[in-house]
């Protein structure tokens, strides 16, 4: 019968390749390769950072010597090697930069063909961007607009110059850098990031992003970013990640800490789409990334993610509910395919009282890969009427991959309810027949249904990334047709 | 850094010490040898190995404990289930109680005492003995392999179909004694058996350590039953390791009353189609108790089923684990796992940890859990009082409905009645309204 | 344009289909009646393409074998199936379900793909046509939805897809007489000279509605009797037992 045969889907593989392949030919001025106490007072004396940044991350370089590399997730790969990886590297710049115009041809080049062109987005009203490409920013938009409204908006050195008393407040409060290997190597060593602050009583009103490229060979991306949202402000915020291909592996170790202050709310929304290595696992980014926010009195934290890149993924960002009636949320779409390795999902600490967590997770694995939900929900002794619904689902394609459900829950009071239901399946037979009956070729009917199975959380995704991230999913279960 | 661990090699010795008293036939059994190695190298575990995370094992392993020869009982009516003809089993102390059992058989099925099988048949013994067993990996395990000194082994032909279930009865009075009982089951093709295990207290406390290694053959069907009742001081460790071929049926219910700290790892490999494994379990905790329950589902082949239901109702200061995982390897297509696991808390010192797990390698599977932790639903007591029944006995009606849900799994009609009138009576509120 | 010769189609080794022959022309009705088990919804799977089934014989639609082609290309050819049990697909709408549907249909026969516009004023037409709520348009394709909007939904796919043979797998069950009305009168505004339906069921009372010009018996995997509308309705009033007993005593008389 005409069914579509595994040699028309190698066909398709073989012209469907990550699109954000490509390698940008700039100029680049790199720190020498591995990793020491010179280096880092290298980093921080080309950041030109006050001495009590330069302890701080020599204390976190040590803490971290003597720390080891955890081994619980349920991931596989080759140990990193820590002294073959660029620590700097930071695209050189010409001369100050004072306006979009003088910023270099081939970058805006290399955005436009990441889609983010930034002459685009300087029309665009809605959208502040942030650009991180390697170890440094390169340019951020719309921030006097933002001033104006005392929104501070930009990239982390910037802060450490400019805001030096807020980034030393806040830095490292919720993710200390003794918390783990990962936190510990990038307070150690991260050379930027993005910088959030918002005013008390102010919501800003337009979506706050940061673009992270990693472009060159060899080197680790460390970024740091922080978002402080104080009493009473709102703001949403942006990440989107991609990287070149690569037959090597390399190295993103970032840390994100929120603070969301009484009566305030953050939205942190992420599209991770770095190189996921190729069809047969050569290369891609290991992807060790630390989140947290912490949540005041009636406060509301809401992480969304949609996972498609990176060949190891270990990410669990995290909400500390510590004030009452704060909540938090975590909606997550992780889909992997050939090769790929996610352990990813969330942690709810519930500490103060009538505080609320949801969670929903939609794992899709495909090919070789293995998908694994790691979730903690921890009621507190004091953390009466806590609330906690929890659905992790996991579709299965083909019988190479691997789907997995690991929560925790630890429940210390007795009014508390927690629900946890999580189901595992292959994508509905029926479904893609009706689909196949309706006209619909299987390919697209996976599309379909998947897109659908993922609803619940790309819902959450603003607009502009919401579009982005369907296209994103289609692509990554390309040839996952069995 | 030396020192600690001089420190924690001489913990180790000081604990193996308290068994070496005991060693016949060592031997015999390459299990044996396979577990002296595995003792030279394990530790005691931490709560930093994932599978003893929420469970510290130090009140056993800092204990001193003592050999305690045998003492008579002349009753044990109290540790019998009323109404229920059964082979009978009785180790007291760790000791078989030859006047207390009944184990004269009919053709077909063997009930002996393991120590005496072991030297009556050493060759079929050794086929079977430690082939299950975690002795290689886990201390316990180890250590049960080493220094077990008695236990039950039972056999039942191809095609047998036990008329009665047989009841093993460990008893102790002991204070600070330690045992390590040894089970071996063999269930032939197509033969049914259903089997009682009791841990009781008689006074004292002591640590009881037990494996149990049950291999159920083509077509074969086991029932077995787990009935932990014992002082608020007492320790238990208590392995069960499942070997299912094609067509079988385990079911197991494991229900936990009493006991000071007691930690199930219930382990079951599914090694042939069309099988079907069923898993329940009750646990009540009150005072100071800590009660954790870890099982393992791994599905090898296809075309199988496995159900899981596990309920906790924690009172006082008490702690729950639970702990499941489910397997499905690459082979084992069209399976059905379902896996369920609810918690109430009665207090807010008490505590609930749950730990669903899936690990699914095959496409064409439905596996589901779920897992809920809470206290009695408000609105059902608001309802049964506006019906006219006061407000403790709505909660016990809530409390005791929610455990029911497991004994209604109970196939032995007796038993479970009896369950059900311990559990209500445990449930009988002493503040009148 | 439906010609089905000695079709034969088996599950797991059970054989439902024992060698059937049908004829369906342009511009007809055709009714397929029997008791249970009788193999009138494998037939209309098997046109369909479900993947199940072990199948032999011929199917051909305006001479195209269909038996070679993939469900989707089948589609592609006009064949619809009203599902008997609507399959419910969460999170995909209706309406992008349908543009899906009906801009891959367009490809296969190699048109562009139909403007926002056009398929938006369809959308409106068709969705008139079988008086569905605007509402259930935007939801999920039929999650939720009661019984009888579900059926409805099919046969709103079938306007929007607008296939030259429809096959209606007990459309009418489950349905109240309102509702019976709404989905035959869809029907009916559907019927034209170039496309052909079959109407699958149970009972005469849909028949009543959807006016067939050929009534077909099944019965075992086979056709055993064909007429004209009355057949229905002495169907109705007799039964199946007096044609089946006839074909269990000759199949007796055979074996014997």
């Amino acid at each position: 019968m005409g069914k579509y045969t595994e040699d028309e889907l190698e066909k398709e593989l073989e012209t469907q390749e990550y699109k954000y392949g490509f390698v940008t030919d700039i100029e680049t001025e790199k720190a020498p390769i591995g990793l020491s106490e010179d280096i880092i007072r290298l980093i921080s004396s080309k950041k030109n950072e006050p001495e009590w940044l330069l302890e701080y991350r020599l204390k976190a370089y040590s803490a971290w010597l003597k720390m080891e590399e955890p081994t619980w997730a349920h991931v596989n790969y080759p140990k990193v090697d820590f002294q073959d990886i660029y620590y700097y590297a930071a695209p050189k710049p010409k001369k100050q930069l004072d306006s979009l115009d003088e910023v270099d041809s081939e970058l805006l080049e290399m955005y436009e063909k990441l889609g983010i062109s930034i002459d685009e987005q300087k029309k665009l009203s809605n959208v502040a961007v942030d650009i991180v490409m390697d170890s440094v920013s390169v340019k951020t938009t719309f921030q006097d607009t933002l001033a104006k409204l005392g929104i501070i908006f930009g990239s982390f050195s910037e802060a450490v110059q400019k805001h030096p008393d807020l980034v030393k407040k806040y830095m490292g409060t919720i993710v200390p850098y003794t918390d783990n290997y990962y936190a510990a190597l990038n307070a150690a060593v991260f050379t930027d990031g993005s910088f959030c602050y918002i005013p008390k009583g102010v919501r800003c009103p337009m979506e706050l992003s940061t673009y992270f490229r990693i472009n060159e060979a060899q080197t680790g991306q460390f970024e740091r970013t922080l978002v402080v949202a104080d009493k009473g402000s709102y703001c949403s915020y942006l990440e989107g990640c991609t990287a070149p291909q690569r037959d090597e592996n390399q190295l993103h170790a970032a840390v994100v800490e929120l603070i969301a202050m009484d009566d305030a709310e953050i939205k942190y929304s992420t599209v991770q789409n770095w190189y996921p290595g190729d069809k047969n696992g050569k290369g891609g980014i290991y992807n060790f990334v630390t989140k947290r926010g912490l949540c005041e009195k009636n406060a509301k934290i809401s992480w969304t993610q949609v996972e498609t890149g990176s060949a190891i993924t270990w990410k669990y960002p995290s909400c500390i509910l510590k004030g009452d009636n704060s909540v938090g949320e975590f909606y997550s779409v992780a889909v992997t395919n050939n090769y790929q390795q996610a352990d990813t999902g969330t942690k709810m600490l519930h500490l103060g009282k009538n505080t609320k967590s949801t969670i929903i997770s939609k794992g899709v694995s495909a090919g070789h890969s293995q998908n694994s939900y790691r979730g903690l929900v921890k009621i507190s002794k004091n953390a009466t009427n806590a609330r906690n619904f929890s659905q992790c689902d996991s579709l299965l394609m083909g019988n190479k991959c691997g789907a997995h459900t690991f929560p925790y829950i630890e429940v210390d009071n007795k009014s508390a309810k927690v629900e946890h239901e999580a189901t595992t399946s292959k994508i509905g037979e029926d479904q893609i027949f009706y689909c196949n009956q309706r006209g619909i070729d299987t390919e697209s009917a996976i599309k379909l249904i998947v897109n659908g199975y993922a609803k619940d959380v790309l819902n959450k995704l603003p607009m502009e990334f919401a579009v982005e991230a369907q296209k994103l999913l289609a692509i990554s279960l390309e040839g996952s047709v069995g | 850094m030396v020192e600690a661990m001089e420190n924690i090699a001489s913990k180790k010795a000081q604990f193996l010490s308290n068994f070496l008293a005991k060693d016949t036939d060592v031997n015999s059994s390459l299990a044996k040898q396979e577990a002296l190695k595995a003792l030279e190298n394990l530790e005691f575990p931490t709560t930093r190995d994932e599978y003893w995370k929420y469970t510290r094992v130090g009140k056993i392993t800092s204990a001193k404990y003592s050999q305690i020869p045998s003492f008579k009982v002349s009753d044990i009516s109290n540790y019998c289930i009323e109404g229920l003809e059964t082979y009978r089993v009785v180790f007291v102390n760790g000791f078989f109680s030859e006047e207390l059992s009944d184990i004269s058989t009919n053709q077909g099925v063997s009930i002996l005492p393991i120590a005496k099988a072991r030297k009556e048949n050493t060759d079929e013994i050794e086929q079977y003995f430690g082939k299950l067993s975690k002795h290689k990996t886990q201390f316990f395990s180890a250590l049960n392999t080493v220094f077990n000194t008695n236990g039950v082994f039972v056999k039942i032909a191809k095609n047998s179909i036990l008329e009665k279930p047989i009841h093993i009865i460990n008893i102790t009075n002991a204070e600070s004694a330690a045992f390590n009982p040894r089970n071996l089951f063999v269930v032939e093709e197509n033969a049914e058996v259903q089997i009682i295990n009791s841990y009781e207290t008689s006074s004292g406390s002591s640590f009881t350590n037990a494996t149990t290694e049950i291999y159920v053959k083509e077509g074969a069907k086991v029932d077995s039953y787990i009935l932990q009742n014992e002082s608020d001081t007492s320790k238990q460790i208590n392995e069960i390791d499942v070997l299912q071929e094609s067509n079988t049926t385990y079911s197991a219910t494991t229900i936990t009353l009493n006991g000071g700290l007691v930690r199930n790892n219930h382990n079951i490999e599914v090694r042939g189609q069309g099988s079907e494994t069923n898993l329940f379990g009750l646990y009540l905790t009150s005072g100071n108790q800590h009660i954790d329950n870890h099982t393992i589902v791994d599905h090898i082949e296809p075309n199988c089923e496995s159900n899981e239901v596990y309920i906790g109702v924690m009172d006082d200061k008490s702690t729950a684990v639970f702990n499941g995982k489910v397997f499905v390897r690459s082979e084992a297509q069209k399976t059905n796992a379902y896996q369920q696991n609810k918690n109430m808390l009665l207090t807010d010192d008490a505590s609930a940890y749950s730990k669903p797990e899936l690990e699914i390698y095959a496409d064409d599977v439905k596996c589901s859990h779920g897992s809920t932790t809470g206290q009695v639903d408000e609105e059902a007591i608001f309802y049964l009082r506006t019906r006219g029944v006061s407000e403790a006995n709505a909660r016990k009606m809530m409390i005791c409905a929610f455990a029911h849900e497991i004994l209604d799994n109970i196939k032995i009609e007796v038993l479970r009645e009896m369950l059900e009138i311990q559990i209500d009576e445990r449930f009988v509120l002493v503040e009148s309204l | 344009m439906l010609r089905i010769k000695n079709l034969h189609a088996s599950v797991d080794g059970n054989e439902i289909l024992k060698g059937l022959n049908l004829e369906v022309k342009a511009g007809e009705v055709h009714a397929i009646m029997g008791p249970n088990g009788s193999g009138k919804s494998t037939l209309a799977s098997v046109i369909a393409g479900k993947p199940d089934y072990e199948v032999s014989g011929d199917v051909t639609l305006n001479g195209k074998d269909l038996l070679d082609l993939a469900p989707e290309e089948r589609a592609g050819e006009g064949v619809f199936l009203a599902f008997q049990y609507p399959v419910e697909i969460p999170g995909v709408s209706n309406v992008n379900f349908l543009k899906t549907a009906v801009n891959d249909i367009r490809a296969y026969k190699g048109l562009p793909p139909m403007a926002a516009k056009d398929f938006l004023k369809m959308l409106k037409e068709k969705q008139a046509l079988v008086e569905l709520d605007k509402k259930l348009t935007s939801r999920s394709v039929n999650e939720g939805f009661s019984g009888g909007e579900k059926k409805r939904n099919e046969i709103f796919q079938m306007a929007m897809l607008n296939p030259k043979l429809a096959i209606l797998d007990e459309t009418d069950s489950g349905l109240d007489i309102d509702a019976l009305r709404i989905v035959a009168n869809g029907v009916n505004k559907l019927k034209s000279a170039d496309n052909a339906t079959i109407i699958i069921t149970h009972y005469q009372r849909l028949l009543d509605y959807i006016v067939p010009d050929y009534v077909h018996v099944l019965y075992d995997g086979k056709i055993i009797k064909s007429g004209t509308k009355e057949l229905a309705l002495e169907l109705e009033e007799k039964g199946y037992d007096w044609l089946t007993k006839g074909v269990e005593s000759s199949e007796l008389k055979v074996k014997s």
